[in-house]
């Protein structure tokens, strides 16, 4: 079973060179800590950032320069900075090569939840998930093959609400690499070692394909 | 000679009137005019409904004016953060109307009110309960959702430079909703670290036009977490 670590260094080997890459808050944001420092890949940062570099040593925080998260971040040589409107047209426009975000479901149509736990939670806060979600070009997930108490959280149809629809190409998970395929569902491309396919299928709630 | 330079808080909020939309730039603190926010307590407008990434954190700026009951409605992308006490004290108890609107929706409502584009189609929230009594529409097979310009009656933004003609400039991630908010309301006003004399910012380096801008007010402060 992969840890964390394990799972955002996974994600980012699949990161080729010269992308614009988007990292949700989580696991995602560790993904930037693994990328070779000679492959170049762009992160983009919502709040109108390109090149946006890891956090700063304790004694060099720039207070005008923070992530997503609001957390402070570096920027590297040919970054630059841009308003939000301009932020979610690189987003909406197609411009972003991948987004990878956590997720609390995500359906074998690639639908996505993960910004709300309930109908009934009146007050839940969406930021740019949505935006990214249905306009990056790419999305991939990264997230724990069940819940804490074991319940799966690749799904048939998502319980929790929508944050899009069909909009999932890949998820990462502790126990496995799938890729939504439309018309087939999850294909599973890689299980960690000494794991079997009917092992991972029983902690998944949708049909699991293999891959070929 | 036109000169939008101001010399008080309370000259900068002038004419703010009850039941005002007042956009507020800033994401968490950086970029956010945590002075002239907190001015309108003094200046005295009620029923406000702000606009604003985040709904104010700790008891300062825009928590600061929640808590003095000043705000009717709140419109946001991420209303829960860290230290966002107030809000949720009001919220539970009824207090606070909330509009949740994805970020880059939020942004670009604002970008089209400040255009005279009256609504768009976007592909976010397509299929989500964010959709939901709004019009739907398809283009090249994908669902959009109707959205609508927001415009307001007053925008307050922090900017890192401004000259007299209301030119400005933002540092670093300080610009974020800034530009965008002073291009969409009837009454922009500008708290800034530094007035430049006409000409001393460079004509490239300018972020937002002065034709954006209606009063600037110098305001000595430190960075956005002090």
């Amino acid at each position: 079973m992969w840890n964390r670590t394990r799972m955002a260094a996974r994600v980012a080997q699949d990161i080729p060179e010269g992308w614009f890459v988007n990292l949700g808050i989580g696991i995602p944001t560790m993904v930037a800590d693994h990328v070779p420092p000679d492959r170049e890949v762009i992160l983009h940062s919502e709040n109108g950032i390109l090149g946006m570099g890891p956090a700063p040593a304790p004694d060099a925080v720039n207070p005008w320069l923070v992530n997503a998260g609001k957390q402070p971040v570096t920027l590297r040589p040919g970054g630059s900075f841009f308003h939000h409107a301009d932020s979610f047209a690189m987003i909406r426009g197609g411009h972003i090569d991948l987004c990878v975000l956590g997720a609390f479901e995500v359906a074998e149509n690639g639908d996505i939840a993960n910004w709300a736990t309930s109908e009934n939670d009146s007050a839940p806060a969406v930021g740019g998930a949505m935006d990214l979600a249905a306009g990056a070009k790419r999305l991939w997930v990264v997230m724990e093959h069940t819940t804490k108490d074991g319940a799966p959280k690749l799904v048939g149809r998502c319980s929790y609400p929508l944050t899009a629809m069909a909009a999932v190409q890949r998820v990462y998970t502790n126990l496995a690499v799938l890729d939504v395929v439309a018309g087939r569902g999850f294909v599973v491309r890689e299980i960690v070692p000494g794991l079997s396919l009917a092992e991972l299928q029983a902690k998944t709630a949708a049909p699991l394909h293999a891959d070929a | 000679m036109i000169d939008k330079i101001v010399h008080s808080i309370a000259e900068a909020l002038a004419g703010v009137r009850d039941g005002a939309t007042v956009l507020m730039g800033g994401f968490g603190a950086v970029g956010q005019p945590d002075e002239l926010i907190e001015g309108l307590i003094e200046q005295g407008a009620r029923d406000l409904t702000v606009v604003a990434n985040n709904a104010g954190a700790g008891r300062v700026g825009l928590a600061k004016l929640m808590e003095a009951g000043r705000v009717r409605k709140i419109i946001c992308s991420f209303p829960r953060s860290a230290g966002s006490v107030v809000f949720e004290e009001l919220y539970r108890a009824g207090k606070l109307e909330l509009e949740i609107v994805p970020q880059g929706t939020l942004a670009e409502r604002m970008r089209a009110a400040g255009a005279g584009i009256p609504a768009f189609f976007t592909p976010t929230g397509a299929g989500t309960k964010l959709a939901h009594g709004k019009e739907v529409r398809e283009f090249d097979g994908r669902p959009h959702v109707m959205e609508h310009a927001l415009k307001g009656d007053v925008a307050l933004v922090e900017a890192w430079e401004a000259d007299r003609w209301g030119n400005l400039t933002y540092r670093e991630s300080g610009r974020n909703f800034n530009p965008v908010m002073a291009m969409a309301a009837e009454l922009t006003v500008a708290q800034v670290h530094h007035i430049r004399d006409l000409g001393e910012i460079p004509a490239d380096g300018i972020h937002t036009p002065g034709i954006f801008v209606n009063r600037v007010v110098r305001v000595a402060r430190g960075h956005p977490w002090s």
